[in-house]
């Protein structure tokens, strides 16, 4: 219980910071050249001045920008998000249908990262300075410099046109309708690559905080006593040194989630799959400025749940955290 | 100079200043191999690299001498990457100056305004500002500047809280220097060696939002970038993926050059560190 009430705290911490961020970015947008009615006008093909007008008046643009701010927050706390006039749906909706998406990439980029970075750091410190670690270090450095918009073109060329053992795009095979398992696998088999391509940097990530948290861990008293016991390394590393050893890489979940939540933007183009990080991109390439304001408001509320489980984790791994006030 | 030797004993460290003075070397060079426009057209479109002498990278889906494109990028991704950082690193620190010396009030508002940068994808605060003020070569590094200042400031403020009643600076109040004088004066030049260091990170990850932000289409058209170039080959991708290839390459070259400089700086000035 105590672990809920202090990540609770945390999360009612986070209330003020969404606040800020809305506030900045809305009238960061009030800057922005032409507003929605503007970008309707040019969808319809234009249109005379009082038109815009009525328009403007209908959808409270023709207020000041403090009132606008205040209809604007007020619609927010009963989670309107407003309207998009390029979509013709409310933005809430525009966004639910790309959320699912961008969840399983991260879900699914983030346990690759987690995992592998987890599974490799261990071998690196194990087998500190020879040539599994020099390797592994070597790799971790070039996929931390590697551009993962590039790293996916370059996997599209080789797996999906030269062996054409993946597809090249998309979220499923839109040319038969399939259903239940199946469906699940086509989806499965289309987010490969996206998910290797986001999670490439996070695993570059992962490994190198494991290998330098778990070489810290090791050089501890208490692995000295475990194996002064008798233990054997797996023994001694599987039942004593990662639990430990694990709690940066926790931390570092909470911190890279943005960081993921943006690379998807960037990941999402490449493989044209229809998710938030999409929608972002073409909310700016056609100036829906509403749909762009909701997204803000909904990837920081991501990072901030994301947090939120990151915080109980933690005191999961680590009882002390809960016991202390 | 013991920083020096140590710097020169890693080979990572040394392999990291090596391709990073190759980069450098390769924007000097530009103006004088390729003194033409490196965005005129120069010969067919879409030559294959070793094909044709006068094209050694060959060319890209309008004509442009994929080589020259290389050699100006560099150029733009020093530049962006450069002066961005510098913008981030100079906004951090002096908020993280200020957070850390003061405390109290100032401390809350000043770190809340961090959180919020940091609760917002920093790609995704990008996006807005490209959206809002447009993106010409000015305003994109501006915008990749302003959303990489968070970091720095955390750092920055964790020294200053360590430092600010160590013993000279409570020397310097009893000599009665101001508030200013004492943050610019005493303790920013004993808290800046980490925040230094981390510009390597701060820089790396720059050129990487603004390849990325090229590619996108969402960067500067009309200046020679690699991310531009990237996102021209994708055009192509199907046969001639080389015009994607090639910059990508030298993207990584450079933030794999930035990132183990900034490591090697790292580990000689901060040795004990090392040791782990």
């Amino acid at each position: 219980m105590r672990i809920l009430t202090l990540a609770g705290r945390r999360l009612a911490a986070s209330i003020p910071t969404l606040f800020l961020i809305l506030i900045g970015v809305f009238l960061l947008l009030q800057f922005a050249p032409g507003d929605t009615v503007d970008a309707m006008m040019a969808q319809m093909g234009g249109g005379d001045a009082a038109t815009a007008r009525e328009l403007r008046k209908f959808y409270g643009l023709d207020l000041s920008i403090p009132m606008q701010l205040a209809n604007y927050l007020w619609r927010l706390v009963r989670l309107d998000l407003g309207f998009s006039s390029i979509y013709g749906k409310p933005v809430a909706t525009v966004i639910m249908e790309r959320l699912p998406p961008t969840i399983l990439l991260m879900t699914a980029s983030l346990s690759f990262a987690f995992f592998f970075g987890l599974v490799f750091g261990v071998i690196a410190a194990r087998a500190v300075n020879k040539w599994p670690d020099t390797l592994i270090s070597t790799l971790g450095l070039i996929f931390y410099a590697t551009p993962s918009f590039w790293f996916g073109l370059m996997a599209i060329v080789v797996f999906s046109i030269y062996l054409q053992w993946l597809p090249a795009g998309g979220l499923e095979d839109i040319g038969q309708v399939q259903t239940g398992v199946w469906r699940m696998i086509d989806i499965a088999r289309h987010l490969i690559l996206p998910t290797l391509t986001l999670g490439l940097i996070f695993l570059a990530i992962y490994l190198r905080i494991m290998r330098a948290s778990m070489l810290e861990v090791l050089n501890l008293d208490y692995v000295r006593t475990a194996r002064a016991k008798g233990l054997d390394e797996t023994r001694v590393v599987t039942g004593h040194v990662l639990r430990n050893a694990l709690l940066p890489m926790v931390t570092l979940i909470g911190l890279q989630a943005g960081t993921m939540l943006g690379g998807s933007v960037v990941v999402e183009s490449v493989f044209s799959l229809p998710g938030l990080g999409r929608l972002a991109y073409e909310s700016v390439i056609q100036r829906d400025l509403n749909t762009l304001l909701g997204i803000v408001f909904v990837s920081a509320l991501l990072v901030i749940t994301v947090n939120f489980v990151v915080d109980l984790l933690y005191a999961r791994l680590d009882p002390r955290i809960s016991a202390e006030g | 100079m013991d920083a020096v030797k140590r710097y020169f004993r890693s080979p990572a460290a040394v392999i990291g200043l090596v391709l990073l003075l190759a980069v450098i070397a390769m924007a000097l060079a530009a103006g004088f191999l390729y003194p033409r426009d490196p965005l005129a057209l120069a010969g067919r479109p879409l030559v294959w690299p070793f094909t044709n002498p006068r094209f050694p990278l060959g060319t890209d889906n309008s004509g442009r001498d994929i080589a020259a494109q290389v050699f100006y990028g560099a150029r733009i991704s020093l530049l962006i990457g450069g002066v961005a950082t510098a913008i981030a690193i100079t906004i951090g620190t002096l908020l993280g100056a200020f957070a850390g010396y003061y405390g109290g009030w100032v401390d809350n508002i000043l770190m809340r305004i961090t959180e919020a940068f940091q609760t917002l994808p920093n790609f995704v605060l990008l996006l807005v500002l490209v959206a809002v003020f447009g993106s010409t070569l000015t305003t994109v590094t501006i915008a990749i500047g302003v959303v990489s200042w968070p970091a720095p400031a955390r750092l920055t403020r964790a020294e200053f809280l360590s430092l600010r009643n160590r013993e000279f600076v409570q020397a310097g109040r009893t000599l009665g220097m101001k508030d200013l004088q004492l943050i610019l004066g005493e303790i920013l030049p004993n808290a800046l060696p980490p925040v230094i260091v981390y510009a390597g990170v701060v820089m790396a990850v720059a050129i990487l939002l603004e390849s990325a932000l090229a590619f996108l289409r969402l960067s500067d058209p009309n200046v020679a970038s690699w991310g531009n170039l990237i996102g021209l080959g994708r055009d192509v991708l199907r046969v001639q993926w080389y015009v994607s290839a090639i910059p990508g390459i030298a993207i990584l070259v450079t933030v794999l050059a930035v990132s183990l400089v900034g490591q090697g700086l790292n580990d000689a000035l901060n040795p004990r560190l090392k040791q782990r």
